[in-house]
């Protein structure tokens, strides 16, 4: 195992009466991105400036290179600083000075570059960040995304090894969110700088990091692999990835995926004790893919959106139905037989013929076809979960469609 | 019986508290105006971010100074006039106006008038900078803020006012010229030969010794009280710098005045 970079050994900060971090340990291994994740206001921001400086622990260690942050020697400190770069959560850029000066200071004040070096290289940074039309206006001129990709570019233009990022994607559209996160991705393996990032963009940011730490309750209760995360059986992490999951499904205004066992668990407690039979049925979106390259995501989510209302609205069952994938929604329907199932479901396919959703006029510009299917099975003593949805996927059927024909017209 | 002695003592505990926290408050802007000027020294020299400050402490106060300068003294020509016929010794009113200029009014009211004027401008961009966490990311950056922000600043002050003062002196005299010859009839020979005669270079001296002590004081406990604005009892964000702003024009003004009569005892 690689040494460690830098190293936090019990440190504990308070501020007055209030502890922010208590005994908190973190591992940055050399040339990682490191993710740390938490609720707003649990010290990650406190932590990073520790890191860096800006902050001194009231207890405990920060090791560089495995030595003491506060007894480095002075030259020590100038080359860990050297190495070092912060990108703040509100930005803090130089008001007074434009964007091309305020990317080109930490060059103009810490190296001996000539001018046309310095501009060469800044001008290159601010294309690569798409700000050549605000190059010369003040921050306060410039919107609030604009203002975030000007402090990326300035913690990355004097290429330092260790890049401290305080939440780099927020408030920037997905567009950008995802091409911020690409170019800190793309410019850690070019440059190998070690990077440390605070952000609430889960899943996306995880896919860029090699380790993952969650801070809680002022300490941090998990680091690891992006992998082990997912894997950890560690109830706040369970409750984190949980918590992430149901915000997703809150969406579309359904249950998660975390409930359907208990759901069923109790379902098959009464067959077993009463004697009474339950129903499950699966929808399916057909073709969701196409929507999503053809409309958007907003159309697709719309939906599914619509799917979900309707049967909230006919089996009046809204604690029981859930997301079961991007494209289903498996509904169980208690005390339910068969029969009664199939009657519900008939009068929802003609409601959901007669949706918005299922006319041609609501996609004027594309052309394109979709259906939702639904299969019903019935479930019976000794039954398990995966058994009784294979049944259901293995009866559906069309419900409602929508057909593109030559000129766009439905079917 | 412990209350009653507690209650006679409380006023001198809160006159102590406030007694050590004024003597720990005037330690630490001696450490930092000491820091300052040791990181005005530090290679490379910041000459053109020091000219910057000059042409907004400086240059740009001058119209403010010619005004000021022109009606205090017209005004002295005005006072002094009636006050030394009644002696029938109005012909050394060209010396009155001079030496009152050139050694307390020329760098009291500059300073005063650089304090409205700059310094609370200083107080107001170094307390915003603290705030918007922009003096933390110079630090990060590894640029010491007080070399960046406050020493060019002292300098500018160090070499601005002695120059405002000199203007001010000047244009002073002019005006109790236009006031004591022009409007009053005073014989402009005997107004000019009394200034020749009566100012000495110990005065002249003197009042330039003022003004670079003042320079140092304004620049100091501006900047000292903007940096600090996040350190401030009760006051966060705009609140924080607002009242930053009111101590710097305040303490300094009143420093100005201190400082103007212990140096005045020492140099007559």
């Amino acid at each position: 195992m690689t040494a460690p970079l830098i190293e936090l050994i019990n440190v504990t900060k308070r501020f007055g009466e209030k502890t922010v971090l208590d005994r908190v340990n973190l591992t940055i291994l050399e040339g990682d991105i490191t993710t740390i994740i938490g609720k707003s206001g649990e010290g990650k921001s406190v932590l990073l400036k520790h890191i860096i400086g800006l902050l001194r622990p009231d207890e405990g260690e920060i090791l560089f290179n495995g030595k003491q942050l506060k007894s480095l020697t002075r030259k020590e400190q100038k080359s860990f600083k050297q190495q070092i770069s912060y990108m703040f959560q509100n930005n803090a850029l130089f008001d007074s000075l434009t964007v091309f000066e305020n990317i080109a200071l930490p060059l103009r004040e810490k190296t001996r570059l000539d001018e046309d070096a310095i501009k060469s290289k800044v001008l290159a940074q601010i294309d690569r960040m798409e700000l050549a039309e605000v190059t010369y206006k003040y921050p306060s001129q410039i919107s609030g995304g604009m203002q975030k990709r000007v402090a990326l570019a300035r913690a990355l233009v004097s290429e330092p090894k260790i890049i401290l990022f305080d939440e780099p994607t927020a408030g920037l559209d997905p567009l950008r969110k995802n091409v911020v996160l690409s170019m800190i991705a793309h410019y850690q393996k070019k440059i190998r700088f070690t990077a440390i990032l605070v952000s609430h963009d889960i899943p996306d940011v995880l896919f860029i990091s090699n380790r993952v730490a969650i801070i809680d309750s002022c300490r941090i209760p998990f680091q690891g692999t992006p992998m082990e995360l997912e894997q950890s059986e560690n109830p706040v992490v369970q409750q984190f990835i949980k918590g992430q999951a149901s915000l997703k499904d809150e969406l579309t205004g359904l249950n998660t995926k975390q409930n359907i066992k208990k759901m069923f668990i109790r379902e098959m407690g009464q067959v077993n004790r009463l004697h009474e039979s339950f129903s499950v049925v699966m929808f399916t979106i057909d073709n969701l893919k196409q929507i999503n390259e053809h409309i958007g995501h907003i159309a697709a989510q719309q939906i599914i959106q619509c799917l979900g209302t309707l049967i909230k609205d006919h089996f009046d069952t809204a604690d029981t139905s859930v997301r079961y994938s991007q494209n289903e929604i498996l509904m169980v329907l208690p005390h339910t037989g068969l029969n009664k199932a199939k009657q519900v479901l008939d009068e929802l396919a003609i409601d959901l013929q007669k949706q918005e959703i299922f006319q041609a006029k609501s996609y004027p510009k594309a052309c394109f076809s979709f259906s939702i299917l639904s299969g019903l099975a019935e479930a019976g003593p000794g039954m398990d979960l995966d058994s009784l949805i294979e049944q259901a996927l293995s009866h559906q059927k069309i419900i409602a469609h929508l057909e593109c024909e030559k000129h766009g017209e439905t079917a | 019986m412990a209350q009653v002695t507690n209650s006679i003592f409380a006023p001198f505990n809160r006159l102590g508290k406030v007694s050590i926290a004024f003597i720990g408050e005037l330690g630490a802007i001696a450490i930092f105006f000491i820091h300052a000027i040791a990181l005005i020294f530090s290679l490379p020299l910041q000459v053109s971010k020091t000219m910057q400050q000059v042409f907004f402490i400086g240059a740009k106060s001058i119209l403010i100074i010619l005004l000021v300068g022109l009606f205090t003294g017209m005004v002295l020509g005005l006072q002094g006039y009636y006050t030394l016929v009644k002696f029938g010794s109005e012909g050394v009113l060209g010396a009155a106006v001079a030496l009152s200029l050139i050694r307390e009014l020329g760098p009291v009211m500059t300073a005063l008038m650089i304090i409205a004027r700059a310094g609370s401008s200083m107080a107001a961009e170094i307390g915003i900078m603290r705030i918007s966490e922009q003096i933390d990311a110079l630090d990060t950056m590894d640029i010491n803020p007080i070399r960046f922000l406050v020493s060019p600043r002292i300098v500018a002050c160090i070499i601005s006012f002695p120059l405002l003062t000199a203007i001010f002196d000047v244009i002073g005299i002019i005006g109790g010229y236009l006031s004591g010859v022009c409007l009053l009839g005073i014989n402009s020979g005997i107004y000019l030969n009394r200034i020749e005669t009566s100012v000495v270079m110990q005065d002249v001296s003197g009042g330039f010794i003022k003004a670079f002590v003042f320079g140092i004081i304004v620049a100091t406990i501006c900047c000292y009280q903007g940096y600090f604005t996040h350190m401030r009892p009760g006051g966060f964000g705009a609140k924080g710098v607002s009242l930053a702003t009111t101590s710097a024009v305040v303490l300094s003004s009143v420093l100005v005045l201190v400082v103007d009569y212990v140096l005045t005892s020492f140099l007559l």
